[in-house]
């Protein structure tokens, strides 16, 4: 198709002439803004390249005239963040819990970091505020499996509950069915008289045989009325609190499978003023003793 | 108009001339493959809302949809529609045939639904490369690269035996798209198989080099594939609706090369604050800031092309698909330059900030201007005066409009409160907020993304009935 330039009624401008399934192209020049914005932003990349780290080399790179360094710049922000901490944490690392406890000041931060760190490490099995799970106890009730006090939380978050670590609490609940220790009758019967304890058998007769099925296998743990025992971390059953389920079903797979649940030892992966933070934080979570 | 009984001359030729079918057939797929892209969306919107309906299976986990909507949404429904509408474009704006007729047509097409059919199953079945936007595992990349060299053999073909003086500017896009798609795909997918009868294979790259080709790579499927490629589309669809010349031949060539020249180079962006050396990082920061203009380019041309044709906006689905679409690419075309900026990018990095940024580009640019180009070119093809219905054409864009909104706002907000959320330090120097309270923050957010990602659905459901009544030659009801 020749070249045939024409002149666009609408906008004054020509076409270039050519024509492609009748479409035309108009030969309007660039628009000024667009083309000085254009300029305006490769210079600000040029200004960019002089003052940043740009232009790399064969060994190095051009490292910029202002000298920056986004490294150097984390490093430096965090060592200010360490500053700011530093001497709070300097005096909870020296300070016993009982001391903590008793010092406004380093308690109101102690409960602020340990907030943080529980939020970082426990939130993800105990939930926000130790509000506990199945399978993972509440830390904001009264109701303690190892003790509740400053001592024993502490001890709990450094070693854990049947841990790796050689100081770990442990202690472990036999598995009476699946091992063969007791018959399905005779766990069932067990079964009624544990609801019993909390008065929510569904047979009396049951419950009344398994109260000797409890004595010769339970108690010894768990104590004679259901109390638990804290030195093995046997849960007291007579309460209404359960970690794994107060139903009749639930109670029965406890026996007859146990659970022995874990919690990792702590002490190794955080700073000991952390620790002591978080054990003042889950003391003060609602049951601290 | 010359423009008018210059169209209607040119499809009474075109009948014999023009492969048209295998157009016709790559616009139904389009279709189908919108929604399903638009309904795998939905749900894995709706899992991140409520886990649920993860339904504890594995395959269909949010893990394994995440893929297979982001790939039905860009290569299914996008690539498909590019690959249609060049066909269509090439051939008229060359007044030729295809290069290699109907055999060569109908296997790029079919071979291109095989790969996504493979690549889609695969990722179900956990089958993965874990590259994002480069999923599919070897066998389906070999597959990909003989289908696309086919392509791009017919394309540089047509161009070659061309009628016409010269090449138009939608050419020059498409071209741009096929050429530099086969360089990415060829280079981020250089892998080694373990075994010819295994799916697992080694990327030939590690550590921050892999890292830095894979973003080449994302980053430039995004400039020349949801870009470049569409900008091809927009090239011939909105003069073409709007009966208008375009607006200034010389903007489309100062624009068409910076954008190809700045491009390539802004990929870094992505990997702002890792382990990439910082004179990339800042490179990659300044090519995008100088990205800005040249994106832009094209959508003053697309705009300005419509002077003395505004009042067809009223009245042309077609035309009111594409000017929206054009307006959202210049929204997002600004947004990603602000946010490679690295300050920007320390908040906006790895939050929902982005999630909404790639969704005005792809729900507002991508998927509008294909429903553009769709309103246009079903009744060309089938030969319908109009369209079945123009009202129900209307409902559709309010309704996938209201969508986008919705969408895109409510990840402006639920990711810019992420990101600060984050970063927030109480006064003693402790973090304010636990991950999982962030995500708390956002669950409404999610719900109303969710929202937004339905109403699309919903549009694009009602465009498939008017498409098939309009295919079908059922007359437009009286009301229009």
């Amino acid at each position: 198709m020749p070249t045939k330039i024409e002149k666009d009624s609408v906008t004054g401008q020509n076409t270039t002439g050519h024509e492609w399934d009748g479409i035309k192209e108009l030969n309007t020049p660039l628009p000024t803004w667009w083309l000085y914005v254009l300029y305006a932003t490769v210079l600000w990349s040029i200004g960019q390249f002089v003052l940043y780290p740009s232009i790399p080399g064969v060994r190095t790179y051009f490292s910029g005239v202002l000298g920056y360094s986004a490294r150097e710049e984390l490093v430096q922000k965090m060592q200010a963040a360490a500053d700011q901490k530093a001497p709070f944490l300097d005096r909870i690392r020296q300070a016993s819990l009982a001391d903590i406890r008793k010092t406004p000041e380093l308690l109101g931060y102690a409960v602020a970091g340990g907030r943080v760190a529980f939020a970082e490490n426990c939130a993800g099995c105990h939930q926000s505020g130790g509000a506990g799970a199945k399978g993972y106890p509440s830390l904001a009730d009264d109701e303690w499996l190892w003790g509740g006090n400053l001592a024993e939380i502490e001890r709990t978050i450094r070693y854990g509950i049947r841990s790796a670590h050689p100081d770990s609490r442990t202690s472990l609940m036999p598995r009476f069915g699946l091992d063969g220790v007791l018959e399905r009758d005779k766990i069932d019967d067990a079964a009624e008289f544990v609801l019993s304890l909390s008065n929510r058998a569904t047979n009396a007769d049951a419950a009344k045989r398994g109260a000797t099925v409890y004595a010769e296998n339970c108690a010894a743990c768990h104590g004679n009325a259901g109390a638990g025992q804290r030195e093995l971390g046997a849960p007291n059953l007579a309460d209404g609190i359960w970690i794994y389920g107060g139903d009749k079903a639930s109670i029965v797979k406890v026996i007859a499978e146990s659970r022995n649940g874990v919690m990792p030892a702590w002490t190794d992966r955080l700073d000991p003023a952390v620790i002591k933070m978080l054990t003042v934080y889950v003391h003060a979570l609602g049951g601290g003793e | 108009m010359t423009a008018t009984t210059m169209a209607v001359g040119a499809r009474s030729e075109s009948r014999e001339l023009y492969l048209e079918d295998v157009v016709r057939v790559s616009m139904v797929l389009t279709v189908f493959w919108g929604i399903a892209a638009f309904a795998v969306g939905l749900l894995i919107a709706l899992q991140l809302a409520f886990p649920v309906l993860n339904f504890d299976l594995e395959w269909t986990t949010f893990g394994r949809l995440r893929p297979l909507h982001t790939s039905a949404a860009i290569f299914a429904f996008g690539g498909t529609a590019l690959i249609g509408s060049s066909f269509h474009v090439v051939q008229r704006t060359c007044r030729a045939q295809l290069f290699g007729g109907e055999p060569v047509a109908w296997f790029i097409l079919m071979g291109y639904q095989l790969f996504i059919v493979v690549a889609a199953t695969g990722y179900l079945l956990g089958i993965t490369q874990s590259r994002e936007y480069a999923e599919p595992e070897w066998y389906a990349d070999l597959w990909l690269t003989l289908v696309w060299v086919v392509y791009l053999v017919a394309f540089v073909g047509t161009l070659v035996k061309r009628e016409e003086p010269h090449i138009y500017v939608a050419n020059w896009f498409f071209l741009a798209f096929i050429l530099t798609v086969a360089l990415l795909h060829v280079v981020n997918n250089l892998a080694m198989p373990v075994s010819v009868f295994g799916t697992k294979s080694y990327s030939a790259f590690a550590g921050v080099q892999d890292a830095l080709t894979q973003w080449w790579y994302a980053h430039n499927a995004v400039g020349f594939f949801l870009t470049a490629g569409f900008l091809g589309m927009m090239y011939y669809f909105i003069p073409k609706a709007a009966g208008r010349p375009v607006y200034s031949y010389r903007l489309s060539i100062v624009h068409f090369w910076s954008l190809i020249f700045l491009y390539i180079w802004a990929g870094p962006h992505h990997l702002h604050y890792t382990a990439l050396p910082e004179w990339a990082q800042m490179l990659g920061m300044a090519f995008s800031i100088m990205l800005w203009m040249p994106s832009w380019g094209g959508m003053i041309n697309g705009l300005m092309t419509l002077s003395g044709a505004w009042d067809k906006l009223r009245t042309d689905a077609s035309l009111r698909f594409s000017v929206t679409a054009v307006a959202f690419y210049g929204m997002s075309t600004f947004e990603g330059p602000v946010m490679s900026i690295r300050p920007v990018n320390a908040l906006s990095h790895y939050t929902d900030w982005t999630i909404g940024h790639v969704h005005s580009g792809a729900l507002g640019w991508v998927a509008f201007i294909v429903f553009g180009m769709l309103y246009h070119i079903v009744p060309v093809l089938w030969g319908r005066k109009d369209l079945y219905s123009r009202r129900l054409a209307e409902v559709h864009f309010w309704i996938s409009t209201i969508g986008i909104v919705l969408y895109i706002t409510a990840m402006w907000v639920s990711g810019i409160m992420q990101g600060l959320m984050w970063r927030a330090y109480d006064e003693l120097g402790f973090l304010q907020y636990s991950f999982v309270e962030t995500v708390q923050a956002m669950h409404p957010f999610y719900v109303i993304r969710a929202m937004g990602g339905a109403l699309f659905l919903i549009g694009a459901l009602v465009m498939a009935y008017n498409l098939w009544r309009t295919a079908r030659g059922d007359a437009a009801p009286a009301r229009v």
